[in-house]
């Protein structure tokens, strides 16, 4: 059994009369010490199928297993860093940090918590501002506070939850140069989503395409041959890796035009058209009346997603 | 005319004050002397509204209590400061009575839709009570409440709880309510934070929803003591407390209409510069 293991789960929101499928029929397991991407389009259910890694939501069917154990909730053991940063915004970037550190190793001694803190947020090269509030920060060293603050705890599984999403181009390199670094000190488990296929391949070691929603499911996963450290420059003049880019990118393009979703609906006419006389119904007071054409017109209309 | 744009800060506030005066003076009444025939003074008070003194009696009788506003001469007859000073007093009690009751009711209503469901239509429903109509319940509420003195004078009784409990409970609201909203805006990101981390309850309650509930609870408190401040003259009119408000209608109550203005003047500036200080509290409360 592999260390981080999902099977046949389903998730879908909303009471059951209108009810919308998000994911269906989820597979999906990692080895320890893996960096997993998984890309897709935005609205396809990316952030769901985060939640239900780390434990925020239940499924509605089938499980997720961390080490052989199901999970029952959210936990320090699953770093999460989310698309927004969430930090908050009342503590300094220490004191964000230090929450977390705090929380998870209340046996150590307050110099030993102290010296964790400093050292993860040197390890993400926010030294000189430590005591800023994360309103006085850009969006990229918001989204390094986080990270730091999620590696701090040590967490088995890293979750990265469309980390560089909300950065500008140049922000995003860095910090993804940043983030291989990081991965290559400690070998961590890393789950990656993403919707960008370039960021996907440079960093992973696997890379898992998810379907468009509704009913969204995982694609078979394109394995990422290409040694490390990766260089953005040559990599991207590389065969191999506009070979796994063409293919990932194939693979979501045809699986959008497969999947065609179809709605019914009532089709509301004007009230113009002659009462259809043959066909009568049972008006309030026990009198039968004649029946509209648009009262049971209806129409399927069939949408590309 | 550029000259005169730099000022108008200044002087365009003036100019209202001025207009307002201006038919203040027009309204009032002013005294007529008239000689009958025998050679006697008539005096005679004309105007289209004849009680209402105008702008120059009202600062002749005022004088005395603006010029020693912290004179004391007897339990009923003090300078305006001094008047003033005891209604703030009797606010802040009532107030922070109102905050200590308010605040734990909002979160409850924040946190708990079962809460919200069981008390919220009473709240509504109590809400809109003027404090002319809660003073008298609170008159029998307490009505046998009494804390003496060694000398065995009652130094806090029926009419003082009864005051506070009006101001309490007018004042409460726009606390309870903003709480309320308060708790239920904090953004989903920062409870999955807490979930995450696996915060205690304490902790999450004082390390996530106290800090992102803070700048909703401030804009509360800022209101609540607006209405505290309002409540105060009528818990002072109906109990008869020395204070601006009870000095205001004692002197209505004894024909001596000068003071009437000048008591509503202070009421207004105090008003205003309770509620600017507030505002200036809740602004450093501001997160991102």
């Amino acid at each position: 059994m592999s260390f981080l293991e999902v099977k046949n789960v389903s998730k879908g929101y909303g009471p059951p009369w209108k009810r919308s499928e998000i994911l269906e029929d989820i597979n999906l397991s990692i080895e320890e010490g893996e960096f997993v991407s998984i890309i897709g389009y935005s609205g396809a259910g990316k952030t769901t199928l985060m939640s239900l890694l780390a434990g925020l939501i239940k499924p509605d069917k089938g499980t997720v297993t961390l080490g052989g154990k199901a999970m029952s909730g959210p936990g320090p053991d699953r770093g999460l860093v989310f698309q927004n940063y969430s930090l908050l915004p009342w503590l300094t970037v220490y004191e964000n940090v230090a929450l977390a550190v705090d929380q998870v190793f209340p046996k150590w001694s307050t110099a030993e918590r102290k010296a964790h803190t400093e050292k993860f947020i040197k390890m993400v090269n926010l030294t000189p501002a430590t005591k800023k509030l994360p309103r006085e920060l850009s969006g990229g060293m918001r989204q390094r506070v986080s990270v730091a603050r999620t590696l701090a705890i040590n967490p088995r599984v890293l979750l990265l939850d469309e980390p560089l999403g909300a950065l500008d181009a140049l922000t995003r390199a860095t910090l993804q140069d940043e983030i291989s670094r990081l991965w290559q000190e400690d070998r961590k488990t890393v789950v990656l989503i993403t919707n960008d296929p370039d960021e996907a391949i440079l960093l992973a070691d696997r890379v898992i395409p998810l379907t468009a929603g509704p009913k969204a499911t995982l694609g078979p996963s394109i394995p990422v041959t290409i040694e490390r450290p990766r260089d953005r420059k040559c990599v991207s003049e590389d065969y191999d890796f506009k070979q796994i880019r063409n293919e990932v990118i194939d693979y979501l393009l045809k699986a959008r035009d497969r999947h065609k979703a179809s709605l019914s609906r009532n089709l509301v006419l004007p009230d113009i058209e002659p009462e259809d006389i043959s066909r009568g119904r049972r008006l309030s007071g026990g009198r039968r009346g004649p029946v509209r054409k648009s009262e049971i017109k209806r129409e399927n209309v069939e949408v590309e997603v | 005319m550029n000259f005169l744009k730099k000022f108008d800060g200044l002087l365009l506030p003036l100019v209202g004050a001025a207009i307002i005066i201006g038919l203040w003076a027009l309204v009032a009444g002013h005294e007529k002397v008239t000689k009958d025939e025998f050679g006697f003074e008539n005096v005679e008070k004309v105007g289209l509204s004849k009680d209402l003194p105008g702008p120059v009696k009202t600062w002749q009788e005022s004088k005395l209590y603006v010029e020693q506003p912290f004179a004391k001469r007897g339990e009923l007859d003090q300078g305006i400061l001094a008047f003033t000073w005891l209604s703030l007093k009797l606010v802040a009690q009532g107030y922070i009575i109102a905050l200590l009751i308010g605040t734990p009711i909002g979160f409850f209503l924040g946190l708990s839709k079962t809460f919200t469901k069981i008390f919220d239509p009473i709240i509504q429903v109590l809400r809109p009570v003027s404090p002319l109509a809660w003073l008298p319940l609170g008159m029998i509420l307490f009505s046998s409440f009494a804390i003496k003195n060694g000398a065995g004078r009652t130094i806090f009784g029926a009419s003082d709880a009864a005051a506070l409990f009006t101001i309490a409970i007018c004042s409460m609201w726009p606390t309870v309510l903003n709480t309320a909203v308060g708790v239920r805006a904090i953004p989903q990101d920062y409870l999955n934070v807490g979930k995450v981390l696996k915060l205690s309850k304490v902790k999450m309650l004082f390390k996530i929803l106290l800090p992102a509930t803070l700048p909703y609870m401030f804009t509360g408190f800022r209101l609540s003591l607006g209405l505290a401040w309002l409540v105060i003259v009528a818990a002072e009119m109906l109990t008869g407390r020395p204070g601006i408000g009870g000095f205001l209608w004692q002197q209505y109550n004894a024909n001596i209409y000068e003071q009437i203005i000048l008591c509503i003047l202070t009421i207004g500036l105090v008003g205003f510069v309770l509620d600017r200080v507030m505002s200036l509290v809740e602004s450093r409360f501001k997160t991102a």
